[in-house]
């Protein structure tokens, strides 16, 4: 339909003079409200169609995979959240999961569920963001103003596991560094009670509202074969039919006891995208209801001591544990010899982490499979030839994060 | 699928261009002469393996073998069957060249400029190689080791004491 949309445009000029003669470039970013991060996209426009797009990334570069290679495996934690910012809980969890491959270690069953909790927070609070933030971008402030405040819920929740809101550092390599506190519990069954509500009201004020449908429907569709072309993971290729998801493909924190579906949508354009993560909110909270509701008893952390920093009481009276307590405390802990690639459903799709190790104390290389970085280069083929405002909703909608496009 | 079979079937189809496998952590890795690669990724891609998934390109460097100094790292993935396979490549540093998967997936473009950006491997056929998150005058590929993370010349710091 796109192609179309631009033959016809071609079509009605007469010659490529006139056609120059006509056109302007726009630069859309790399600072802009409608680009949510610092990417630029240079436009060739011809009235409000966009003819072609370039875009230019890199501005938040910060050399994460370099930095890597001298910090020591607890220390990656801190770079990992500060890549899809949105769903930070999902990224720390994904790296602890890859070095507890590297190192074969098993992990108790409450630890599981804890993350499994936690990775569905914050699925949910991206979710909410991206939904969000489209809808504010068809024109309708008030659901994202509204959902922010459950947001805000969430983060108090981070707050009380790991005493951080955005960059949350959570969990460790083999569980959490404490167990969830009495006002965690009461704040998590509080917001199972009320976030169903509110997001009800979200569904309904937009689902079905005919300027929201228009502004969405068919605007930055990608097919299928296409999208697979790519490399498309999670809601942006599930919105076009594929039912991929790493949490039912190759489950991880026993995702396999809990009972969800995938949704699924057909033609993949932005009404999909956000029908998708409309679906995949109400899954995430069925799951976290399973897991909250089966939380098994048990520790918090695996049985790591060369990784798990050890009770302060321990290392005032049992030498292994001083002896731990100082090589984690001055990096001296070394991992197998050996390469594993690790993935986890990111909020936004496959998040990867290919980690060779030599043996020493920190990663030999670490490489980030980061799904924005994927879907961000589809993007001037998915608004080719429609109106500007069509491709802000679907910028939007495939929920590109500036921090993990650049890492 | 399991790691035998797809061995198998790669060693049948390409009994010159597999130089040796592995499975470390259960993950069929395969070595494949440079020339190769190519075709071997077409294969997979289009053959009954159904290979047809490219999740990720990445490079590394190895400067203790000169003769297989510069490495790019393929993962690929059947989504049907949830098989997934790592596929590798060297080459020396002056030679640090490989065919382009652009042609066989649209997402292989910005892979490579960014295993091109990080390492200066050249691939052969892209239609737009150029680097892609840092800035285009930078006139190095950080990411080889042979750049420190620090500035080695500083001498108002000394952190040997703490385990780095």
């Amino acid at each position: 339909m796109k192609d179309n949309a631009l033959s016809n445009i071609l079509n009605q000029h007469d010659s490529k003079e006139q056609i120059d003669g006509q056109l302007y470039t726009l630069n859309l970013g790399p600072t802009h409200p409608a680009t949510h991060g610092i990417f630029q996209n240079v436009l060739t426009m011809d009235g409000e169609r966009i003819l072609h797009a370039e875009q230019t990334v890199g501005y938040i570069h910060r050399a994460f995979e370099k930095i890597s290679e001298r910090r020591n495996f607890t220390q990656i934690t801190t770079l990992t959240d500060r890549m899809n910012y949105c769903s930070a809980p999902i990224n720390n969890i994904g790296w602890h999961l890859t070095v507890e491959k590297l190192l074969g270690c098993e992990i108790p069953k409450r630890v599981d569920y804890m993350r499994v909790i936690m990775m569905e927070l914050a699925r949910i609070s991206d979710h909410l963001i991206c939904n969000g933030v489209i809808a504010m971008d068809a024109g309708a402030i008030t659901g994202l103003t509204y959902l922010f405040q459950e947001r805000e819920k969430i983060y108090e929740m981070y707050e009380e596991v790991c005493g951080a809101r955005l960059t949350t550092n959570m969990g460790r390599i083999g569980g959490f560094e404490r167990d969830f506190s009495p006002k965690f519990h009461e704040l998590l069954k509080t917001f199972l009670k009320k976030f169903p509500v509110v997001w009800q009201d979200f569904c309904s004020l937009n689902e079905r509202n005919r300027i929201f449908m228009d502004r969405t429907i068919n605007a930055g569709p990608i097919s299928a074969e296409r999208a697979l072309s790519y490399g498309f993971t999670g809601p942006n290729l599930r919105a076009t039919g594929v039912d991929y998801d790493v949490r039912v493909a190759q489950p991880y924190c026993s995702y396999e006891d809990f009972d969800f579906i995938i949704p699924v949508g057909t033609s993949g354009d932005t009404y999909d995208r956000f029908m998708v993560r409309q679906q995949e909110v109400w899954e995430s909270l069925k799951i976290i209801e399973q897991a909250y509701t089966n939380l098994p008893e048990g520790p918090f952390h695996a049985d790591l001591p060369e990784f798990y920093l050890p009770e302060k009481a321990d290392v005032y009276n049992n030498m292994e544990a001083l002896i731990y307590h100082f090589k984690i405390v001055m990096a001296e802990t070394e991992v197998p010899k050996g390469e594993v690639y690790s993935c986890v459903e990111g909020g936004n799709g496959e998040l990867g982490f290919y980690l060779v190790s030599d043996g020493g104390r920190t990663p030999y290389r670490l490489h980030f499979r980061r799904p924005c970085f994927i879907y961000y280069q589809a993007y001037p083929e998915m608004i080719q030839g429609s109106l500007i405002s069509d491709a802000i909703v679907t910028l939007c909608s495939m929920n590109v994060i500036a921090g993990e496009l650049d890492a | 699928m399991t790691n035998e079979f797809v061995l198998e079937a790669i060693t049948r189809e390409f009994p010159e261009s597999v130089l040796s496998h592995d499975t470390p952590y259960d993950f069929l890795t395969l070595e494949i002469k440079k020339e190769d690669i190519k075709k071997v990724i077409h294969h997979l891609k289009d053959s009954s393996l159904q290979i047809n998934f490219l999740t990720d390109i990445c490079g590394i460097h190895y400067p203790e073998t000169p003769e297989k100094e510069i490495g790019v790292i393929y993962h690929l993935h059947n989504m049907m069957t949830n098989f997934r396979i790592r596929l590798k490549t060297f080459m020396t540093r002056e030679n640090a060249e490989v065919d382009s998967m652009t042609d066989l997936y649209a997402g292989a473009n910005w892979m490579e400029r960014e295993t091109f950006d990080f390492y200066g491997i050249k691939f052969k056929g892209h239609p737009d190689l150029r680097v892609i998150l840092n800035m285009e005058d930078l006139g190095y590929h950080p990411m080889l080791k042979e750049y420190r993370l620090e500035d080695g010349t500083r001498t108002d710091k000394d952190d040997k004491m703490f385990g780095r």
